[in-house]
């Protein structure tokens, strides 16, 4: 009987012979002897210290409508006290076209599989950038959600999330003006065009992964913040956004295979231009994604319990 | 009575800055997060955390129980863990080890406004706050009105929160939390913002919370509050129970141990010897108790007082019940040299105040004065018609002698 003693079992007739302080200090957990157990129904809910909690689909449900709300502020807030506002979506991959089409498409003579550069790479710009700016905002939000974090609980995996989620705004801004240029260089509109949507869908999900992992790491170590922008330059290279997959020697195709963004990528080109699409190199594509996605939620869900303490 | 909050020895460990695992390199952390599968199945396999001087227990086998319908106050110096067990009750920060049982719904308010984002406006920021404290979109629409009148910011409900003076924020971000309908409602220090008419507010909603059957559990400085809201009181210590009880006696224990433990450096209420027993007011010179009065009534306020040796100032208020003042009289300082009960009397020869609801505040400073208050009380009073007193528009009653006569 150490842990809870009433005041008037442990006072003097006086009321003054305390302090009362607990000596025990061994941690072995529940005794029953301690407590009156509760009456049969069980809890709403039990907190414990315990390390296999995972990812608690439940508590996720039930917090769906705070998921909305904070991907509807990242979209609110994004380009609040901007002159150009959303038009930044358009800009963004526009400018980066038309630099890559003289850069590369003219001077440098990238192959774009007898297609007109402008909308290969605009193809190739499209889910890059909704990636780029997907990762590197959800990698940030954890740390620009200290507030919450410090002093509301929610599944904080909502975070990263909602990033990404508030990015596909973006995306869909950027693509209406692919369907704008497409008639200016003479690209036909097809039925494969609907395919665009699930690819978007699978671009979110690595982009998912690869936040979800940096946001758990960027609240432990800042690192992430200078080493981030430095990487994703580096996987531009390694991803065929400014050339096809065709453009490296066949022995080496199957390194950027392993790439998850190469599939959807090239899924987004032989979208826009009715070929046939390479159902391997998606398969290959979805296979990662989710291997990095489960890896990312394993990881985010045995840091997470830190989180309040460090961030 | 069943409890409706079971905590089971429960502790709660930091890491202290340096040596720990904190401060690590970019390459240490992503070899481990590669570990992280391998480490786990060691630290099933057997505990290799390693324990040093670099940890410490902000919670050290803590256990207590609420009932339905209680509230609970933690009291407790700075870094005696209470802020830290209110964080694993809300589930904010992971116990290392032990047990919580709750049988209810928590809703956990630690600081008014989390989440308000400054670029949106009054009415957004009011569903975003509502979803972050948990109310459903439906809820929060259904009590938006009432939300917005409670904070007074009708007319900028629309214009971004950035442009809010701060008293208006504060308003707004408490209105929300005002609305919350929480079977378990866990709160921390917030009612140390705003101003005396923000604190009174926040306290009513609290109480009426209460009697609507919510159970509270409130950390706060605040012995007064915790005296007149809690049913029980728990006092931590260093990570560990030190006493709970009824209010009255554990924060009688907890000032007089903190004097014992740590003479200097503490602040005032902590050490404080001064306590008033008992308060009482009497009418004219009537010698039954008495809480109602007239506006030309002389009333005298009486308390005793267990005093120690010292210079002490007393003081008596008449203030409205949401905290506006009406009158405060000082006494002169007065020196005791001897500890004892000491009867302290304010005979006040004229009221002067309009009918209406008041309430008498007695306090004992120290020669400083009203900043360090070391006790103090209060009674209801109330101030009925008498004549004089029908222009309800004015401040203040009083009365003059009239007389008409022809000029020479």
């Amino acid at each position: 009987m150490n842990s809870v003693k009433r005041l008037s079992e442990l006072t003097d007739e006086n009321g003054l012979d305390l302090p009362y302080v607990s000596g025990d200090r061994s941690l072995d957990g529940i005794r029953d002897d301690v407590l009156p157990r509760a009456t049969g129904r069980p809890p709403v809910l039990v907190i414990e210290n315990d390390r296999w909690a995972g990812l608690d689909l439940f508590d996720l449900w039930t917090h769906r409508e705070l998921f909305y709300f904070l991907a509807w502020r990242d979209i609110k807030v994004r380009y609040k006290q901007t002159a150009l506002g959303a038009s930044w979506a358009i800009l963004q991959p526009l400018i980066s076209m038309i630099v890559f089409t003289v850069l590369f498409g003219r001077l440098a003579r990238v192959p774009s599989e007898g297609q007109p550069y402008a909308i290969f790479s605009y193809a190739g710009l499209l889910p890059w950038n909704f990636f780029t700016a997907a990762v590197t905002t959800s990698s940030n939000s954890l740390v620009s959600s200290s507030n919450l974090i410090t002093k509301v609980y929610f599944p904080r995996i909502l975070v990263p999330t909602a990033a990404v989620s508030a990015a596909l705004v973006d995306i869909a801004i950027a693509s209406t003006m692919l369907f704008a240029i497409m008639p200016i260089y003479g690209v036909r509109f097809q039925a494969s065009l609907i395919m665009l949507i699930p690819l978007i869908g699978l671009t979110a999900l690595t982009a998912s992964a690869l936040g979800i992992w940096t946001a758990a790491l960027n609240v432990k170590y800042r690192d992430i913040r200078y080493a981030l922008p430095f990487v994703i330059q580096i996987l531009m290279f390694l991803t065929p956004v400014i050339y096809p997959i065709s453009f490296l020697p066949p022995r080496w195709r199957w390194v950027l295979r392993l790439n998850p963004l190469s599939g959807i990528i090239e899924g987004f080109r032989d979208a826009v231009f009715g070929f046939p699409f390479n159902w391997n190199g998606l398969a290959i594509s979805v296979l990662v994604t989710l291997v990095l996605l489960l890896a990312a939620v394993f990881i985010f869900s045995h840091m997470e319990e830190e989180f309040a303490d460090i961030i | 009575m069943e409890p409706i909050i079971s905590v089971k020895s429960l502790s709660k460990r930091y890491r202290v800055g340096g040596g720990g695992q904190n401060y690590g390199s970019l390459r240490e952390s992503l070899t481990s997060s590669l570990k992280a599968p391998l480490r786990l199945l060691k630290s099933r396999r057997g505990n290799s955390s390693s324990e040093g001087k670099s940890h410490f227990w902000a919670l050290n086998n803590v256990g207590f129980e609420v009932e339905r319908g209680e509230v609970l106050g933690l009291i407790g110096s700075n870094g005696a863990g209470k802020s830290t067990l209110l964080k694993v009750l809300s589930r904010i920060t992971r116990p290392t080890a032990g047990r919580v049982e709750l049988y209810g719904r928590v809703r956990s308010l630690l600081e008014v406004g989390t989440g308000f984002h400054p670029e949106l406006s009054g009415r957004e920021n009011v569903f975003l706050n509502g979803a972050i404290l948990g109310m459903r979109r439906g809820e929060t629409a259904r009590k938006f009105d009432e939300i917005v009148a409670f904070a007074e910011v009708e007319k900028f409900i629309d214009s971004p929160v950035k442009h809010y003076s701060s008293g208006m924020y504060v308003r707004l971000a408490f209105a929300v939390a005002a609305y919350l309908e929480p079977e378990i409602l866990l709160v921390d220090e917030v009612l140390a913002v705003g101003d005396a008419r923000f604190w009174h507010k926040s306290t009513e909603r609290m109480r009426e919370l209460n009697r609507q059957g919510a159970t509270i559990v409130l950390v706060t400085h605040n012995m007064f509050l915790i005296q007149t809201i809690a049913s029980r009181a728990l006092w931590l210590r260093g990570g560990e129970i030190a006493g709970y009880g009824p209010p009255l006696d554990v924060i009688g224990l907890y000032r007089q141990a903190s004097e014992k433990s740590e003479p200097t450096a503490r602040l005032f209420a902590d050490k404080n010897p001064v306590r008033i027993i008992d308060t009482e007011m009497f009418l004219e010179s009537s010698r039954t108790p008495a809480n109602e009065a007239l506006p030309d009534s002389s009333i005298r306020v009486v308390c005793g007082v267990d005093c120690v040796p010292g210079r002490f100032i007393f003081l008596v208020r008449a203030a409205s019940p949401d905290g506006l003042t009406y009158f405060t009289i000082y006494s002169d300082p007065m020196e005791f040299s001897r500890s004892g009960r000491v009867k302290v009397e304010a005979t006040i020869p004229r009221l002067m105040l309009m009918p209406g609801e008041y309430r008498m505040w007695i306090a004992v400073c120290s020669g400083l004065g009203e900043a360090e208050t070391l006790a103090n009380d209060n009674l209801p009073l109330k101030v009925g018609s008498s004549r004089g007193t029908e222009a309800s528009f004015n401040l203040m009653w009083n009365e003059a002698t009239w007389r008409v006569s022809k000029p020479k």
